[in-house]
């Protein structure tokens, strides 16, 4: 099972590896993680999806929370969320008929972002289970390279985690 | 007003400023500015010959005087020592600031001379941890440091300060401005809600048993916890660290749980429906297989760490909150409960299972450690601080040395480090001058750190060090027997002549081979000045019972085979 936890940490130096290390030391498989800035200079948010129960992920959300630079945990699992995956993807030109490939970049909503004579790059977004369906769609064209973001997550409404009350 | 300082005396300004006085170190190259400074400031320093000495003597020093611990040395391996003191403290929740130099910040990243980065050693040993490479972040680091290190659940914190910022001259004045951390939140209330289902179980229960941890020492709840104790007339087992929390002498004391825990507390445990955990949390060694453990029990878990609920047993009420503070809360809403009948099974399984085993050990003329355990604890009263290091002697010490007052006992619990008695006995001393302290150590842990008798001497400091020597790996030995056919892989152990070790320090030492001698002997080592070690030399092949095998049920023990009385089984639910 897949939980994606959000947490907002102090930007400061070392704040990715303590967060990273509490996980290799604590034998919690992670699946993606993301970091960025928030709406808050000195606040940026991390998206962690871990492969665990949730008794495991109420135990991660604990030792976050030890973390001094830490300031705020939520579990996305229990509540309604929105989440995003973004991919770029090279897929070969060369050999195919090119109508066949704009159908089906048009049919999977994929945006054409660069294009050369052998390849061409596709950007798709959404929620994740859109982005795998498109990459093994994908699949049989030939894909050269391609990589991908990891989850990103928000709750759905008004409740919001706010970074501003940090700052 | 704002005057010029350097980094190195804004350490000391700061160090001062907390209220420290004692500072263990090893001075090196990226630390000397600051050794440099401290010449002008009121602080001592004791000069350790190892700095895993100087870790251990800041654990002992906090333990012992319930402060903060302070540890100082260099860059690269001056800090690389300090690793094990440092895993230690963390794990047995010490209150410890560990202060290193680090390579000038141009340097940092190019591999320089007594480069090591140490802040990514220590980071999943350290509650938190600084690198400081600017002059102006050194006196909010070392102010969070000292909030961090024994605020909340305590731990160690490194601050890490880069040679040019110990160099560097600023306008500097002290900001007496409390820190704010706003990602930590020691403080906890108490949640109401959870108190009410604690209070309900508290009153159905029939056989409860209170389980006390460190939590108790920590928090300062011992006045507390015996009036909870006594209110709901329950019996209290303790864990090794909670040793000293509860009187040993309290009638409603059980003894120590767990792995060497006697017979009677652990089977109570497994027969009760109520677990009252205080300030602990569940380690291996004191549950046993922990599928079976007091599975008919109901959990009742208070702990200021909200990571150790639900971690290792599920609580059924679970308060997150400082034990004291809890129990206050609890002794306004308990109503006193009577469990004599649970109280006279749990005396006569005691009755029964134990003449105690140190009674069984044959009358051979050998001289058996529990015995000289035993008769220091009857000679010192019961008064002494012991630290101990890790192994035979050690659980000894938990079962025939009967503690009767909070942080009188100083052992590395968590991390099981071997070398740590005789630098946290030094740490001890220095805390607490006026007290009577001992180091009980193995002949394998003492050589470990038997450099730091050379500390005790410069110092002149006086400890008292019981070397138990029976010529092996005690411990290891005894599992070797039990659980590897008595093959004896790498545990038999040569050992020098303790006795001239210390004359070679200028120290007194003693050697005991008899069990007569021993009152003798300790007096003597009691009366003289300065540090002593005794020999003793003791039975080379005893053990340690009852024994709980690693990841058995806690009940099923290994019980000394000279013990002829039999346990009688009695059905708890008939009470």
């Amino acid at each position: 099972m897949h939980h994606t936890l959000v947490a907002l940490v102090e930007d400061k130096p070392g704040v990715l590896n303590r967060v990273a290390s509490l996980f290799r030391r604590r034998a919690f498989n992670i699946e993606s993680l993301t970091v960025g800035r928030t709406d808050v200079a000195g606040i940026s948010r991390m998206t962690v999806v871990i492969d665990s129960d949730q008794v495991s992920a109420e135990r991660v959300t604990a030792y976050l929370y030890k973390l001094v630079n830490v300031l705020q945990v939520e579990d996305l699992e229990e509540v309604p969320a929105v989440a995003r995956d973004l991919a770029l993807v090279k897929v070969a030109v060369a050999g195919h008929d090119r109508a066949h490939l704009l159908r089906v970049v048009d049919e999977t909503r994929a945006h054409i972002v660069d294009s050369g004579e052998q390849t061409m790059t596709l950007e798709i977004t959404g929620e994740p289970p859109h982005v795998d369906a498109v990459i093994s769609r994908l699949e049989p064209l030939g894909i050269v390279e391609m990589v991908r973001t990891g989850r990103v997550a928000m709750r759905r409404g008004d409740t919001t985690l706010s970074a501003a009350q940090y700052s | 007003m704002a005057t010029q300082r350097t980094g190195a005396q804004i350490i000391w300004e700061c160090l001062v400023h907390e209220g420290v006085s004692t500072v263990f170190g090893y001075p090196g190259g990226a630390i000397l500015p600051a050794y440099d400074a401290m010449l002008d400031y009121p602080v001592k320093h004791v000069l350790v010959r190892h700095e895993q000495g100087a870790s251990h003597m800041a654990d002992g020093y906090a333990r012992a005087g319930g402060g903060v611990g302070v540890a100082m040395a260099t860059s690269g391996p001056g800090a690389t020592n300090l690793v094990t003191g440092i895993a230690t403290a963390m794990m047995d929740s010490v209150p410890m600031v560990c202060i290193t130099g680090q390579v000038p910040s141009k340097l940092i990243g190019y591999d320089a001379f007594q480069e090591t980065d140490i802040t990514g050693i220590t980071l999943p040993i350290t509650k938190h941890s600084y690198l400081v490479t600017r002059v102006e972040d050194i006196m909010p680091a070392m102010k969070e440091a000292f909030v961090l290190a024994k605020s909340g659940r305590p731990g160690p914190v490194l601050v890490d300060i880069t040679k040019d910022a110990q160099q560097a001259k600023i306008d500097w004045t002290w900001d007496p401005s409390p820190v704010k951390l706003r990602g930590y939140r020691p403080k906890l209330t108490v949640p109401q809600p959870e108190m009410a289902s604690a209070v309900d179980l508290l009153a159905k229960s029939k056989r409860p048993v209170i389980l006390a941890g460190q939590g108790i020492l920590q928090s300062g709840a011992m006045k507390e916890v015996r009036e909870f104790a006594e209110r709901i007339n329950a019996p209290v087992a303790m864990t090794l660290l909670g040793l000293g929390g509860f009187p040993a002498s309290h009638p409603l004391h059980i003894g120590m749980m767990g792995m060497h825990g006697e017979s009677w507390v652990n089977h109570a445990i497994q027969e009760a429906d109520l677990l009252i955990a205080l300030g602990m949390r569940f380690d291996d060694r004191v549950t046993g297989n922990i599928k079976t453990y007091a599975v008919n029990a109901k959990k009742i878990h208070i702990d200021i760490d909200p990571s150790e609920i639900n971690k290792n047993v599920q609580a059924d009420a679970a308060i997150v909150a400082d034990l004291r503070e809890a129990l206050k809360d609890l002794l306004d809403v308990v109503k006193p409960a009577n469990h004599e009948p649970w109280l006279t099974y749990i005396g006569s399984m005691k009755g029964t299972s134990a003449v105690h085993d140190i009674q069984a050990l044959p009358d051979n003329g050998h001289l058996y450690a529990p015995h000289v355990i035993n008769d220091i604890w009857r000679i010192t009263e019961g008064k002494a601080i012991i630290a101990t290091d890790v192994g035979q002697h050690q659980m000894w010490e938990a079962q025939y040395y009967h503690h009767e007052l909070p942080r009188t006992l100083i052992t590395s619990g968590g991390l099981g480090t071997m070398g740590f008695g005789l630098p946290a006995a030094i740490g001890a001393k220095m805390a607490r001058p006026d007290a009577e302290v001992w180091a009980i150590v193995g002949d394998g842990g003492f050589q470990m750190t038997q450099a730091e008798l050379s500390t005790a001497a410069q110092e002149g400091v006086k400890v008292n060090v019981a070397v138990i020597n029976n010529g092996y790996l005690g411990m290891v030995r005894q599992w070797q027997e039990f659980f590897y056919d008595r093959r004896y892989a790498a545990t038999p152990l040569r050992s020098p002549d303790f006795v001239k070790i210390a004359e070679a320090h200028g120290l007194l030492g003693l050697r005991v081979e008899k069990r007569p001698q021993v009152e003798d002997i300790v007096q003597q080592a009691r009366k003289a000045e300065g540090t002593v070690l005794i020999d003793f030399r003791v039975e080379q092949e005893d053990s340690v019972y009852p024994m709980v095998p690693a990841g058995a049920d806690l009940d099923a023990m290994i019980r000394r085979p000279q013990q002829t009385s039999v346990l009688v089984e009695t059905a708890a639910d008939q009470i």
